[in-house]
This record gives structure tokens, C-alpha cells and sequence, in this order.
């Protein structure tokens, strides 16, 4: 099977430019990445089917061998189909976008921006240890450990204080017993 | 001529559900009749394929009349048809979930009245997936579900669900897109669709040809089904989805992809040239997605993360590419549908009751809503397998073939196993401490609604508990109305109930499951079946064992 170097070489052009487009952070650019790469797809498909030149359809009298198959192009009309559906969908979404954030910019999640502050070490996990109130076994331990605990207990009465309604229960007695 | 040739159906009448949905947009009760009533009708039709298929091995229809390599041809082999039936038992009681929230909520008119018909669309494109017996059916199955996903996962159109819709539908866009180039390439090479057709011809290509095309197929699926390197879209664009959609997407959607993997290392690429790479990819999506879970303090995130942990298990068991590993990973993967979905459920139940999925604001739960509680505690035990559930014996059933093949690297994926087990044990155990455990006034920042709110009474009454806007400052805007609004409606709760019950089901019926599962894994493995239904007996003479 011959393959006509054009349509590769222009197929090889749109999939440089769209994939260079669709590492772009503006959300219109990335969906012309998209719609780039959609029609050098098309392209691949096509090239599948022959050469150019060929009869379209199959007729009894034509040899195989001369006749251009017609199956990649049902997939390239079903491709564009979807394709061009999607394109409409993503069109409407980055104008949502737009009009929801004036910003033509993929967002960074806040969840993701929250988690990734987040300490590595837990206050809240430790902070039973702290609420222990008997002197008697808090004399047991070594200074550094009890250090340790009212660094902790200051730490979790800080980060409680911030939140509001989080004062009550016993929540509010770290601060305290830390004090002491 | 079977009941079996019916099983195109499966496609076509969610089809004409969403059609008949479409036209009764401005109705909103007929429309939830009709969509009920055409995905139990569906379901019925599975049961029957699955009756037919258990004992007469897979069943080709061609649709047309036209001779196979040339024509669309659906096969509904045991495989195919037992996730049928389980993905449609699933999409149906979250549907009736669907169902009661809307009703509940009375959000008549808006963005969700198109929730219906695009649910019944999603709901074919998942079957057509299931039934495709060439690629090129298969990929038009992927379009069908992702498109119906688009717009279901920005439904509303808010700001967190437009910005996780872009990165959704752009990672979904560029799988498809390689989808197709494999697509195309696979017919450059063998001048066939159809995949009966390709087990004989792709054989007979040069093996880098054949490297080639095995890759990018992989990567493909691999995308969709969310394996490690190419998981990240998934807990960042899931959560923000509705309850609903976000529960069947949990439940289906990546198992699309992970059956997409099966069929191409079983039938396509029989050979074991990339099971060391699965096994590594296996490995590593068990560990690090459970990792992830453990940084998540809010549930639905954390829950997306442990789906992609469980992903792994299905990979282990393909990559062993034993009869064992198979039978377990076929096991696992209707076990995972249903135990995901319910869990998802679950949570958006206890975002009703409690105003928030985040764990930090909440607390107390068993107290206020003990049916949330053993709701949320049976799926969670089960996903982490403790012994008498499915999740134990899906995971046994895995780490039982990695030990028997062997190899060093087998011994570590079943050492990874336990571990992404262990981890996914305490993820569980940390969400029920906290948000069900503690008692509410633990909680860092309660919600509103979880301090407004008085424990619910005994039986019935839970499923009552009103949610005003007496309780609720009305700036907050979510929960303003004037109506009184039942937090927990029944058909919710109800439907939740049901599919966890059905989780239940998958552990107390386990033995004629597993027997299943390892018959559909042996015709799998041994191809002839498969080929000889779709091309006819005698067809596959060029077929290397």
C-alpha cells in the first residue's frame, strides 16, 4: 500500500500543533488543541483507506486492488460527528467558564491547593495524649516528651480558636490543661 | 435463533428510554416512570441473556444479516453478559437514589429534568460497550457513555463542576483520540475491525507492528480505567459530580475501560509480552491511590481515591494472565461496581444528613442516623476485605494466583495486596471514627445542619427528619426553601439499602459467582469459543493456542 506523503506530512504538522496547544493553560487554546488532533486523526484514517484517485466504491467489475476501501471514511464521518458534538460541548463549558470567572485559565482545584498545605504531622490525632489531666502521670514521663505535649496542645488551642463554634465541648480544654 | 439474539436490545431500549424521557421533559413523574420502568425492563432482558449464555457459551448476533468480518457483529459472552446484569442492577437502583432526591427536592424545570434521558443514553453506551464484538462499536460504545457523562458531570453548570468538567472531558477527549489512532492503525495493518477477525490476524503480524498497537491500545483503556500513571483526572474531576452521578460513574465507568484491558490482553494480544509491565502498573496504582487516600479529609475524594487503589487488584489478575487470576479478577470487578456505587451512595445520603461530606465537619452520625451508620459500615468492611464479605474472598481469590504463579514479582504484587488492603482498612475506619464514631461535638467546624438537627427517632421516623429552612440561615442559600424538605427520603434510603443488600448477596452467593467467573475466564483464555461464535466453526485454524 502506497501512502501519500502530504496528507502524512500535514497529519504530522497537526499533531505537533495540537499537542503543543493542548499543554496550553488558556482553555481555548487547549480546545483548538483538541479539534487539531481531532482532524489529524481523521487524516490517519483516511490514509488507511487507500490513496487518492481510486474508484469510490467497490463495482463488480473493478479489481480489489483498485478501488478505494470505504470503511475509513465511515469512521471518519462518525469521528466528525463526535467530534464536532464535543467541540460544541467544550465551547459551551469555556464560556461557562468565562462567564462564571472572567478568566479563560484551567483553575487549580481548592481542594487539591488545601491538601496540599495541610502538615504533615496531625495535631488532631495526637491531642488525646493531651487531654489526660492526671499531674500523676504526666510526672512520669521525660521533660522532652512533656515538652513535646504542651507544644502540641498549644498548637491544636491555636489552630481550634480559629474556627468558630469549635469552642465548646472538649475541644476547649486542651487549652487549658497545656496552661497548667 | 435465542433469547440471547435479544441481547442487542440492551442497547437499544435504554435508547428509547432516553428518546421517550426527552419527549416527557415538561413531566417529571412520567418521566421517572418511564425511565424506571425501561431500565427494570432491561434488566429483566440481561437476566435472560446471562440464563441462556451461562450454559450455551457466547452467542453472536449479527446485526444486519451481514456475514461477519464485514458487518456489526454484538457478542454476549458469559463475561460480558454478567456485567450487564450487574451494571444495570446498579444503574437501576441508582436511578431510583436519582429518583427519590429529585422528587424530594422538587427540582422540577431545571438542569435536571435533562438528568433522565442522558442517564438512559450513558446507560446504552455502557451496554454497547459490553456487547461490542469489533473496536471500532467499541470506541462508538466509549463516545456514547463519555458524551452522556460530559453532561452529567457538569449538570448545573456551578464553578467547581465547570472546572472539573474541562479537565474531564480534555483527559477523556485525548483517550478517545488515541483510542481512535489505534483504531486506525489496527485496520492499516489488518484490514479488519471486527475482533474475532484480529485474534486470528493480529497474530500473524510482525511483533513490533503488533507492540505497537498493543501499547497504544493499552494506554487507551488504561486512561479510562484510570491506571496509576494515567489516574490522576479521577479524584480531581469525580467528587464534585453530583451524588448520583458520581456513584455510577465510581461504579462503571472505569470498569468500561478495566473490560476494554481484559478483552484486548485475552483476546486481542493473548501473548505475555507486557504482563511484567501490568503487574508494575497493578502494583503501583494499588499503593499510590491508597496513599492519596490517606492526605483526604473529605470523603467523596477520598473515596475516588481508594477506587483507583482497587483498579490495581483488577490489573493484578490480568497481568497473571492465569485461569486463577482471571476467574478472581472477574470476581473482583463485579464485586467493586456494586460495593463503589453503594458507597458513594451512602455518602450522599450522609451529605443530606449531615450538610457536608467534609470529615472534619462532621461527627456523630451513628447517634443522630444509626441506618446511615450500618449503610456506610457494611460496604466499607467489604471494600476492605474483611473475611466474610466479597471484597475477602475477591481479594483471596487474587493473592491465592499470584502465590501459585510464583514468580518474585507476583510475591511482591501479593505483598502489595495485603498492604493496599491494610491502608484501605484504615482509611474506612478513620472516616467511621469520625464521622460516625465521635460524638458531634468533637467535630472541628460542624456543620449548620448537623448542630440543627435533632438525633433521629427510632425506625421510620430517621427517614423523616426534616430539613427547613428554620434551621438553616437562608444567606447560605442551600438549603432556603420554604417547603419542608425529608432529609433522608425513602426511596434513598431505600435504594441504598438495596444495593448494599445485593453486596451482601455477591459474599452469600460466592461459590456459583466464582464458578462463573472461572467458566467465563477459561472460555477467555482459550479464545476458541469467542471466535468460533462470531466467525463461525472451523474459522480459526490460524489460531495459536
Amino acid at each position: 500500500m502506497s501512502v501519500n506523503l502530504t496528507l502524512l506530512l500535514v497529519m504530522g504538522v497537526l499533531y505537533a500543533i495540537g499537542i503543543y496547544l493542548l499543554l496550553e493553560r488558556s482553555l481555548t487554546r487547549v480546545l483548538l488543541g483538541l479539534m487539531l488532533l481531532a482532524n489529524a486523526t481523521n487524516l490517519l484514517l483516511l490514509a488507511t483507506g487507500g490513496y487518492a484517485g481510486l474508484a469510490p466504491v467497490f463495482h463488480k467489475d473493478i479489481p480489489a486492488a483498485a478501488y478505494n476501501d470505504p470503511l475509513p471514511q465511515a469512521f471518519i464521518l462518525t469521528s466528525i460527528v463526535i467530534s464536532f458534538a464535543v467541540t460544541a460541548f467544550m465551547l459551551s463549558l469555556v464560556y461557562r467558564s468565562w462567564l462564571l470567572s472572567r478568566a479563560d485559565q484551567i483553575q487549580d482545584d481548592r481542594e487539591d491547593l488545601r491538601v496540599a498545605r495541610q502538615d504533615l504531622f496531625d495535631a488532631e490525632e495526637d491531642s488525646e495524649i493531651a487531654i489526660e489531666v492526671s499531674d500523676f502521670h504526666e510526672n512520669n514521663q521525660p521533660a522532652a516528651s512533656r515538652e513535646m505535649i504542651r507544644q502540641v496542645t498549644l498548637k491544636t488551642a491555636k489552630a481550634r480558636g480559629q474556627h468558630p463554634g469549635g469552642g465548646h465541648g472538649p475541644g476547649s480544654r486542651p487549652g487549658t490543661g497545656g496552661g497548667a | 435463533m435465542s433469547v440471547a439474539s435479544l441481547a442487542p436490545l440492551a442497547v437499544a431500549l435504554p435508547m428509547l428510554g432516553a428518546a421517550l424521557a426527552f419527549v416527557l421533559i415538561r413531566h417529571p413523574r412520567a418521566q421517572r416512570r418511564v425511565s424506571l420502568a425501561i431500565l427494570a425492563l432491561t434488566l429483566a432482558l440481561e437476566v435472560l441473556v446471562l440464563a441462556v449464555v451461562w450454559t450455551s457459551g457466547p452467542v453472536a448476533v449479527h446485526l444486519g444479516g451481514w456475514a461477519p468480518p464485514f458487518g456489526i457483529v454484538m457478542v454476549a459472552d458469559q463475561f460480558s453478559s454478567l456485567l450487564l446484569v450487574v451494571s444495570s442492577a446498579v444503574s437501576l437502583s441508582v436511578l431510583v437514589f436519582a429518583s427519590g432526591q429529585g422528587a424530594a427536592d422538587g427540582e422540577e424545570g431545571g438542569p435536571v429534568s435533562v438528568f433522565h434521558p442522558t442517564y438512559l443514553i450513558l446507560v446504552a453506551g455502557v451496554s454497547n460497550a459490553f456487547l461490542a464484538g469489533d473496536l471500532f462499536n467499541l470506541y462508538v460504545g466509549f463516545e456514547i457513555l463519555l458524551t452522556a457523562s460530559y453532561v452529567l458531570m457538569t449538570l448545573g453548570g456551578t464553578g467547581s463542576r465547570i472546572r472539573a468538567g474541562i479537565t474531564y472531558v480534555v483527559v477523556s477527549v485525548v483517550s478517545s483520540m488515541l483510542f481512535l489512532i489505534a483504531i486506525a492503525m489496527v485496520y492499516g495493518a489488518t484490514g479488519t475491525v471486527t475482533l474475532a477477525d484480529l485474534a486470528v490476524k493480529l497474530g500473524q503480524l510482525d511483533p513490533g507492528t503488533q507492540h505497537v498497537l498493543h501499547v497504544l491500545l493499552l494506554v487507551a483503556f488504561g486512561i479510562k480505567a484510570a491506571v496509576f500513571p494515567l489516574s490522576f483526572w479521577l479524584p480531581d474531576s469525580y467528587p464534585t459530580a453530583p451524588a448520583p452521578v458520581t456513584a455510577v460513574f465510581a461504579g462503571l465507568l472505569t470498569k468500561v475501560g478495566v473490560y476494554a484491558i481484559i478483552r484486548t490482553e485475552t483476546l486481542l494480544f493473548p501473548t505475555d509480552h507486557f504482563n511484567a509491565v501490568l503487574l508494575w502498573v497493578a502494583l503501583l496504582t494499588m499503593v499510590v491511590g491508597i496513599l492519596g487516600a490517606l492526605a483526604q479529609t473529605d470523603i467523596k475524594r477520598l473515596l475516588s481515591f481508594t477506587l483507583v487503589s482497587h483498579i490495581g487488584y483488577m490489573i493484578f489478575g490480568v497481568g497473571l494472565s492465569s485461569v486463577a487470576g482471571l476467574a478472581a479478577t472477574i470476581f473482583y470487578v463485579i464485586h467493586h461496581i456494586t460495593i463503589q456505587t453503594s458507597l458513594f451512595m451512602v455518602t450522599g445520603l450522609v451529605e443530606r444528613r449531615g450538610g457536608t461530606s467534609a470529615i472534619l465537619r462532621l461527627g456523630g452520625l451513628a447517634k443522630l442516623s444509626p441506618v446511615l451508620a450500618v449503610l456506610y459500615f457494611i460496604p466499607a468492611m467489604n471494600l476492605a476485605g474483611i473475611p466474610p464479605f466479597s471484597g475477602f474472598l475477591g481479594k483471596l481469590g487474587l493473592l491465592q494466583a499470584g502465590v501459585a504463579d510464583g514468580s518474585p514479582l507476583a510475591y511482591t504484587l501479593v505483598v502489595g495486596g495485603v498492604v493496599a488492603s491494610l491502608l484501605t482498612l484504615l482509611v474506612m475506619a478513620r472516616v467511621w471514627n469520625r464521622v460516625f464514631w465521635r460524638s458531634t461535638a468533637d467535630a472541628e467546624d460542624p456543620d449548620p445542619v448537623l448542630l440543627a438537627t435533632a438525633p433521629d427517632a427510632s425506625g421510620g421516623r430517621s427517614m423523616r427528619a426534616l430539613r427547613t429552612s428554620r434551621y438553616v440561615d437562608a444567606t447560605e442559600g442551600r438549603f432556603s426553601g420554604e417547603d419542608e424538605i425529608p432529609i433522608l427520603p425513602r426511596m434513598m434510603v431505600y435504594s441504598t439499602m438495596g444495593l448494599v443488600a445485593l453486596g451482601v448477596a455477591l459474599s452469600v452467593f460466592a461459590g456459583p459467582l466464582f464458578e462463573l467467573s472461572r467458566h467465563a475466564a477459561e472460555g477467555m483464555l482459550a479464545r476458541t469459543p469467542y471466535i468460533e461464535a462470531v466467525l463461525g466453526a472451523g474459522a480459526q485454524t490460524g489460531v495459536a493456542p
